[in-house]
């Protein structure tokens, strides 16, 4: 319509007044027909149009900006407040839902007819949107008169749907779909008016939840309906909460749920972390964890109580194995052992598997294991026994390379808890050496590499130098026989020699008996073996171990002649009686040379054990120097060959072990504590004792009042000083 | 571990024919160096009055009779006083240069003015910084030996006795008591001996509630703690 008056502003007005309360009438009456009649909206677009394009003084843009101001105010104060007000309840927010849609659409379609101002006017005079007018008269006309009430009837709904209810969850979103808008574009309002309110009333709840169901469930109950509760809340948040909600209502569930009840919670008596652990509950051990990752520091006391656990069920077997051997049965270390290896194994799994992995259960399953580790069993350290488990195990022939591998890293494993390293170095060396010298035919020597380099992995070289060294001496010792075998043209004393030379350095000392009269066959081999080994090498001397040695020997019996296998001290003895039928006590040890406690076991394995070789008089039970020995012509058995064994001398192997070690780690001491005064200078005493001790972890755990008296005895060397000034401080004396 | 390859000086060296000024004793001055022939000489016949003709220095037997000369016990601490103001370097002699450094420091020339000198001695040598000398002093004397480090424990017994017994009665007593009981020592050295005097000035007794396990007392002073607590408990 073509328009060549001006638009008066009061006549505009009204027409802008009939097209409103033409809106107001359709949205009350809430039929689908929302639509206004064409020829009207095109009317009152045009109508604002010209008013807005008139010229001066005719041009009404800020005076319409008014308008619509006022309309939207009076629209929400006449009309929505009053209607949302009336209600209570459920009720109340369904009126403030539908008069919040209702107010979007009255909004959209003003936003229609005022489009001219909204496109060209607004922005000139860099005013407030239409839309933001409108939200803000809403706001403030409407939402803050209601919110409070809405608010409360909102977290009731909440709270009941949390016991089971079902609740109108559209409702719910809508309304607080007011409270996020009434922020203006920022989450202000909906988190100060609602939020806070909201977690405030979770916090009570689930506290009151916590408190009972702690008294009513188990620990798998109660992790289970914490699950649950967990779940739901998120699925709230889904629903019709905030996004921004869901970290701190879930942080909240998890302090009341989890965090403060965990220590009553893990350690419910029959149904706690233990009891778990012990009942093999794999699923509810991986709920735990679940449940407690999350939680910073939540993981903490779980780990703890694993690493409790753990510890009480390793000292239960020391104790066991301490109680049994109090009784006076011999320690089984493979039994031990084994049984500390499977609840290693055991409890990895539980690591690996519920706890993900984790470094917390690597640490507390380590932990745990270090306590009970280090206790001595009858005597014996826990260094002891397992040195005797690898002798064990390296002693059974038919393992396969993937079951002793398998064992072996266990071990390697263990080793890790055991903090005197280098006691168990000392008994692996001594086992070792016995294995490689009396064993040789049980000996696989691929089995013996595999355990070494799996424990110089974990040890370092130097750690397993000595035991490498043994190993390759027995190979080369081989090789070299073949060599001296080569070289003879006839047998030395006409005996078959075999001669393995060790290196001193590697192998464990050992006391022999050097003046040794042997026969004169023996001394013919001794010195062939001697020059040849003379030639082949540089100014070396040899030692002999005849307290090492076998001998076979042809028994000339009147029955039959049977081949003896003996030690060198045996066959010794028995070829004194190649030249006289009967001899005294004093005359076989004068003419021998040997040692009272050495000829006493021997003559003891001759003549009054299984094998009657010699014949004694008197034929008592023990040897006296007044015996007298003769050779038993009349001794026969059914086998061709007799091995005619010799108990080993009785030293106390453990002791000496442990002499040697602490004579070692004294001079580790005395090492380390000159290294650390050399860098320093100047040190305190108690900084001197701890890095001692920290240099020293690797290998042993040093005991302190060892070092304070190395280090009293460096002083007494000139190796350190007291200060003058501060006899607590010590200075290194160059 | 290697011993050490350069043998280290021995700590009792000292200079008998330098007069030197010694920082335990009053500096001998300048118009000191010039004595009169008169006080040497009176010194001198001192001398020769105890040493042993042959000799030429006064042995054991001569200070035995010095002792009852000077009116006191064989084994008064007063004697071994008079050895450290002379850095006697061997026990049980004196030679004429060290007796020359004591009677020339004390200013006296007769046996009479010794003895009147004895006193003010002692007096000297208590003072503290002096004492601590001393004290080391006294265990070093005892040494006979060439590269002897250590006392037995009775010769310890002794020493402390004569020593430390008018200052430390309590601690002396208690401590010999110790030394007499236990096994793990067999000997003493000066790090130990020089404890024992440290212990003494510092730690209330017999409370000992400011003793600190955890500190570098030697470890035969934390034997001995342990053993007086299980004492008094």
């Amino acid at each position: 319509m073509y328009r060549e008056t001006i638009i008066d502003f009061e006549q505009g007005c009204k027409c802008l007044e009939a097209g409103v309360s033409e809106l107001k009438r359709i949205l009350e009456e809430e039929t689908s027909e929302t639509r206004i009649d064409p020829k009207q909206y095109l009317e009152l677009y045009t109508t604002i149009y010209n008013m807005c394009i008139q010229k001066h003084p005719h041009d009404h843009s800020q005076r319409l900006y008014n308008k619509y101001h006022d309309i939207v105010e009076h629209y929400a104060k006449k009309t929505v407040l009053p209607c949302v007000q009336q209600k209570h309840d459920e009720y109340l927010l369904r009126e403030l839902s539908r008069r919040w849609d209702h107010y979007k659409v009255f909004v959209n379609w003003l936003s229609h007819f005022f489009n001219y101002l909204e496109r060209f006017f607004i922005p000139q005079r860099n005013y407030p949107s239409l839309l933001e007018v409108a939200m803000k008269s809403f706001r403030d006309r409407v939402y803050l008169e209601v919110q409070v009430n809405a608010k409360d009837v909102v977290i009731a709904l909440i709270d009941k749907e949390r016991e089971g209810a079902q609740i109108d969850r559209e409702l719910v979103k809508n309304v607080l779909n007011v409270f996020v808008q009434s922020g203006m574009g920022t989450i202000e309002k909906y988190k100060e008016d609602f939020e806070m309110f909201l977690l405030e009333d979770t916090e009570s709840y689930y506290a009151r939840k916590a408190s009972r169901w702690i008294q009513e469930c188990s620990c798998p109950e109660y992790m289970i309906k914490s699950e649950e509760s967990l779940r739901k809340e998120k699925e709230r948040v889904i629903h019709y909460l905030h996004s921004s909600t869901e970290c701190k209502l879930v942080e909240i569930v998890e302090k009341e749920l989890l965090v403060s009840v965990a220590k009553h919670l893990l350690e419910k008596e029959h149904s706690g972390c233990s009891a778990l652990l012990r009942d093999d509950k794999v699923d509810d051990l991986s709920r735990m964890y679940r449940l407690y990752h999350p939680i910073p520091k939540g993981l903490e006391p779980v780990a703890d109580a694993f690493r409790i656990h753990v510890a009480r069920e390793g000292n239960a077997l020391i104790k066991q194995a301490q109680d049994a051997a109090a009784n006076g049965s011999l320690v089984e270390a493979q039994v031990l052992v084994g049984k500390i290896i499977d609840l290693h194994e055991k409890y990895m799994v539980y690591v690996l598997d519920c706890f993900k992995n984790h470094t917390f259960f690597h640490k507390a399953l380590k932990e745990a294991f270090k306590v009970f580790c280090n206790k001595k069993v009858g005597g014996s350290s826990s260094a002891e026994l397992l040195a005797n488990f690898c002798d064990s195990l390296l002693k059974k022939s038919g393992k396969s390379d993937e079951a002793i591998e398998a064992t072996v890293d266990n071990v390697v494993k263990l080793l890790d808890y055991i903090s005197d390293n280098d006691l168990f170095a000392e008994f692996y060396r001594k086992k070792l050496a016995r294995r490689l010298l009396f064993d040789h035919h049980k000996v696989n020597k691929e089995h013996e590499t595999i355990m070494i380099t799996k424990i110089k992995r974990q040890q370092g070289g130097q750690y397993t130098s000595k035991m490498e060294g043994m190993v390759t001496d027995m190979q080369l010792a081989k090789e070299f026989q073949k060599g001296f075998k080569g070289s003879l043209t006839a047998k030395p004393g006409g005996i078959d020699l075999a001669v393995t030379v060790l290196n001193t350095g590697f192998w464990p000392s050992y006391k022999t008996s050097t003046d040794l009269n042997l026969p004169r066959e023996m001394v013919e081999c001794v010195e062939a073996f001697k020059s040849y080994y003379g030639t082949k090498t540089n100014q070396r001397k040899l030692r002999w171990l005849y307290s090492h040695g076998t001998c076979h020997v042809i028994g000339s019996f009147d029955p039959k002649p049977i081949e003896l296998v003996l030690s060198t001290y045996q066959a010794v003895v028995l070829c004194l009686f190649n030249n006289t039928e009967r001899l005294t006590y004093q005359e076989i040890i004068e003419q021998l040379n040997l040692s009272h406690e050495d000829l006493v076991r021997v003559l003891l394995s001759l003549s009054c054990a299984k094998y009657r070789i010699l014949n004694k008089e008197p034929a008592s039970k023990s040897i006296s120097t007044t015996d007298v020995f003769e050779f038993n012509s009349k001794f026969t058995s059914t086998m061709r060959r007799i091995k005619v064994s010799i108990p080993p001398p009785p030293i106390d192997e453990r002791k000496k072990v442990v002499e040697d070690v602490d004579q070692d780690r004294r001079y580790a001491i005395d090492a380390c504590i000159v290294r650390i005064m050399k860098s320093r200078k100047v040190l305190p005493h108690q900084q001197l004792v701890s890095q001692c001790v920290e240099q020293l972890s690797r290998m042993f755990k040093p005991d302190i009042k060892m070092i304070k008296k190395r280090i009293e005895d460096l002083i007494t060397r000139d190796y350190l000083e007291r200060d003058a000034k501060n006899h607590h401080i010590f200075n290194y004396v160059a | 571990m290697p011993p050490r390859s350069a043998p280290k000086p021995s700590k009792k060296r000292s200079n008998p024919d330098s007069v030197t000024s010694s920082a335990t004793g009053p500096v001998p001055s300048a118009s000191n160096k010039k004595k009169s022939s008169k006080e040497v000489d009176g010194t001198d016949k001192l001398f020769d009055k105890y040493a042993n003709a042959s000799s030429g220095v006064i042995d054991p037997e001569g200070i035995e009779k010095l002792c009852s000369s000077l009116e006191v016990p064989h084994t008064d601490i007063r004697i071994l006083m008079l050895a450290w103001r002379m850095k006697a370097e061997r026990q049980g002699y004196f030679t004429k240069a060290e007796w020359r450094i004591a009677l020339e420091a004390l200013k006296v020339d007769t046996i009479g003015k010794l003895k009147k000198a004895l006193p003010e001695l002692e007096k000297e040598v208590r003072e503290p910084l002096k004492f601590a000398d001393f004290y080391a002093y006294a265990f070093q004397y005892c040494l006979t030996e060439e590269k002897q480090k250590f006392l037995d424990i009775k010769t310890i017994c002794q020493l402390l006795d004569m020593v430390l017994g008018s200052t430390f009665r309590a601690q002396v007593d208690y401590f010999i008591d110790y030394l007499k009981i236990q096994k793990d020592y067999k000997v003493i050295n000066m790090d130990q001996w020089r404890g024992f005097y440290r212990f003494c000035n510092e730690i209330s007794f017999p409370d000992m509630t400011n003793y600190n396990l955890e500190l570098a007392w030697p470890s035969i002073l934390d034997d001995f703690f342990e053993w007086l607590r299980e004492k008094q408990a």
